[in-house]
């Protein structure tokens, strides 16, 4: 009998399947950009400016006669490469902060545990911007934002999963046999409290996909002319009234990779049953 | 009840110090001197020395912060560098929209959203359950700020039936609430629902049908009012993240309120406004916090025990 995948139970359920098609696409967007965009992100065509979406152009063009589809596709790699990037950063953050600070306990879980109360209660569009405000707005920082914003989330989680597994006797056993803090923490203790963590890290994807949109609608992420989904929207507004689908397309495109990410995680989740690690928190 | 007050007011002291002392450090932690992130443009050198001396900028940062501290609770947050006015009367002009946008959000999304968790919740694996469960999907999904801007489309630019933006007569506030509200609706509907589905399986309800009270009656009298305790707690959990949500959705509608004031000062770089604003945002986040706290210990004996 083939070992048990749970990746390929999720694909092989209904929305699994139809949402992981989905990501890979959008993926496909975003590392082979170039050669799917039908035009170049930047090329400007003042006459033909705001112009409805027609054969040549699918999704219509921008207030500078570019491309919306082409600006769609590149906008891809922008917001997922934040995304990832961002949430990559606090989930290797959060697993071994939370790992520590259950594991070693005393004032630095105290501490640990304090700061992640005080972020905990604040929304992360807060935190993002106070950080933003700190250290002026840009892609880098838009990044740096996002993963701090969500690092309470992975900590917690962490320290719930090991809290729960520091005192099983082959923890005990491995202790006696004389291995170090760090080798029972990264060698023991981690990997059984890993894919919760994951899990959780790829549903914050897709929220940090719409934080990292909104910080680009107002003008604090990627600056013109590299194509985000959130800035897009935001130069639209002035062409509301005349040329709607440069608010639609992007805002749509956002929708449904965030969509796609959230039913691929909940097949994912069923698949592992993991139901109430993630509700405990 | 009121010690469980108390103790929940002074628990909140050491949380606003630390978010005051981060705020306080933007202008510190900023490229550049200081005196040139609180000074208006084209200030004369006497008018930077009287500011650098009434911020005590020459002294240690600790002191630095206690005057900065002292000045903010006595209600003095500055000089807006940009719009050249007290940074306290700006917050004042704009606390009032954002409050009656806030408050309204959250009552249209707890009890929107209680209603329609309950709804699917009794009419299980009906058309009223799959349609508020994809309605949940969407509104835990879609942008808030898209959400927007299609409303406006829709209501204001299509049909003509709303103001666009602005905050000038009341039916400007039904689209930015109706923004705000579907992201909570979403949220207050999935625990209300799954909390219903959980209580309905318990034995004192299965001692109801077997007593022969009519199902409406224990469906609203015993099951909802078991499955509002989760409810409570997720709201007194996420008031912050409405209030945040009214961040995003004043921007969108270009109303006035604290989250517009703060989006403008940031891309114009006006640091006393962007403290002000932030300080007054995370008081709102802590007290809707706290508010939500105590409705949940009025409501629930154990969370009371719990703080003791």
């Amino acid at each position: 009998m083939a070992a048990f995948d749970p990746i390929k139970t999720a694909i092989r359920s209904p929305r699994g399947g139809v949402s992981a098609a989905v990501l890979l696409l959008v993926m496909a967007c975003a590392l082979f950009a170039p050669l799917i965009a039908p035009y170049a992100y930047d090329i400007q065509n003042l006459p033909g400016s705001n112009a409805d979406p027609s054969v040549a152009h699918w999704m219509g063009t921008d207030e500078f006669g570019r491309d919306l589809m082409s600006r769609i596709i590149y906008g891809a790699r922008t917001s997922l490469t934040v995304a990832v990037t961002a949430i990559s950063i606090s989930v290797v953050a959060g697993l071994t902060l939370g790992a520590m600070a259950a594991y070693f306990g005393g004032w630095f879980d105290r501490a640990v545990t304090a700061v992640v109360d005080l972020t905990w209660s604040f929304p992360e569009i807060l935190i993002a911007l106070i950080l933003i405000a700190i250290i002026g707005p840009g892609v880098g920082s838009v990044m740096v934002a996002i993963s701090i914003a969500y690092l309470a989330q992975f900590t917690r989680l962490t320290r719930a999963q090991i809290m729960a597994l520091k005192n099983e006797t082959y923890v005990e056993a491995t202790t006696n046999l004389g291995a170090g803090h760090f080798h029972i923490i990264f060698r023991h203790l981690l990997p059984n409290a890993l894919t919760p963590v994951i899990v959780a890290g790829m549903l914050a994807t897709g929220d940090a996909i719409i934080l990292e949109a909104t910080l680009g609608f107002f003008g604090l992420g990627a600056q013109p002319p590299t194509p985000s989904w959130g800035a897009m929207m935001s130069s639209g507004t002035a062409q509301i009234f005349i040329a709607p689908w440069i608010i639609i397309f992007p805002g749509l495109a956002i929708a449904i990779t965030v969509i796609s990410i959230n039913l691929f995680g909940d097949a994912l989740i069923e698949s592992l049953d993991i139901h109430n690690h993630l509700r405990s928190v | 009840m009121i010690s469980f007050f108390l103790k929940r007011l002074l628990l909140l002291i050491p949380v606003f110090l630390a978010v005051s002392m981060v705020i306080f450090m933007i202008v510190h932690l900023v490229p550049g001197d200081p005196i040139d992130n609180l000074v208006q443009i084209n200030s004369s050198p006497e008018q930077k020395a009287a500011l650098a001396a009434k911020y005590g900028l020459d002294k240690p940062l600790y002191h630095q912060y206690a005057i900065w501290l002292g000045n903010a609770l006595t209600g003095d947050l500055g000089n807006a560098i940009i719009l050249r006015r007290p940074v306290a009367d700006l917050i004042a002009q704009n606390l009032p929209h954002s409050l009656s946008l806030g408050a309204l959000a959250l009552l249209f999304s707890t009890i929107v959203g209680i209603a329609s968790g309950a709804l699917a919740a009794i009419y299980k694996d009906s058309w009223i359950d799959r349609t508020t469960m994809t309605l949940i999907l969407l509104g835990s999904t879609v942008p808030s700020f898209w959400l927007g801007l299609l409303l406006i489309m829709l209501f204001a630019v299509q049909l003509g039936w709303f103001p666009v933006s602005g905050a000038r007569s009341w039916d400007a506030l039904i689209l930015p609430v109706l923004t705000i509200g579907l992201g909570g609706v979403a949220l207050v509907a999935r625990v209300t629902r799954v909390a219903m589905m959980e209580t309905a399986r318990k034995d004192f309800v299965m001692m109801l049908h077997a007593k022969g009270v009519p199902p409406w009656q224990i469906e609203l009298r015993h099951v909802l009012r078991h499955a509002l305790l989760p409810v409570v707690t997720i709201l007194s959990l996420r008031i912050g993240w409405i209030l945040g949500g009214a961040v995003t959705v004043e921007f969108v509608f270009a109303r006035p309120g604290l989250g517009s004031l703060l989006i403008t000062s940031l891309n114009q770089r006006d640091y006393p406004v962007v403290q002000g604003a932030l300080l007054m945002l995370a008081i709102a986040v802590m007290l809707g916090t706290l508010l939500g706290d105590i409705i949940q210990a009025a409501m629930d004996p154990r969370v009371r025990e719990r703080i003791k």
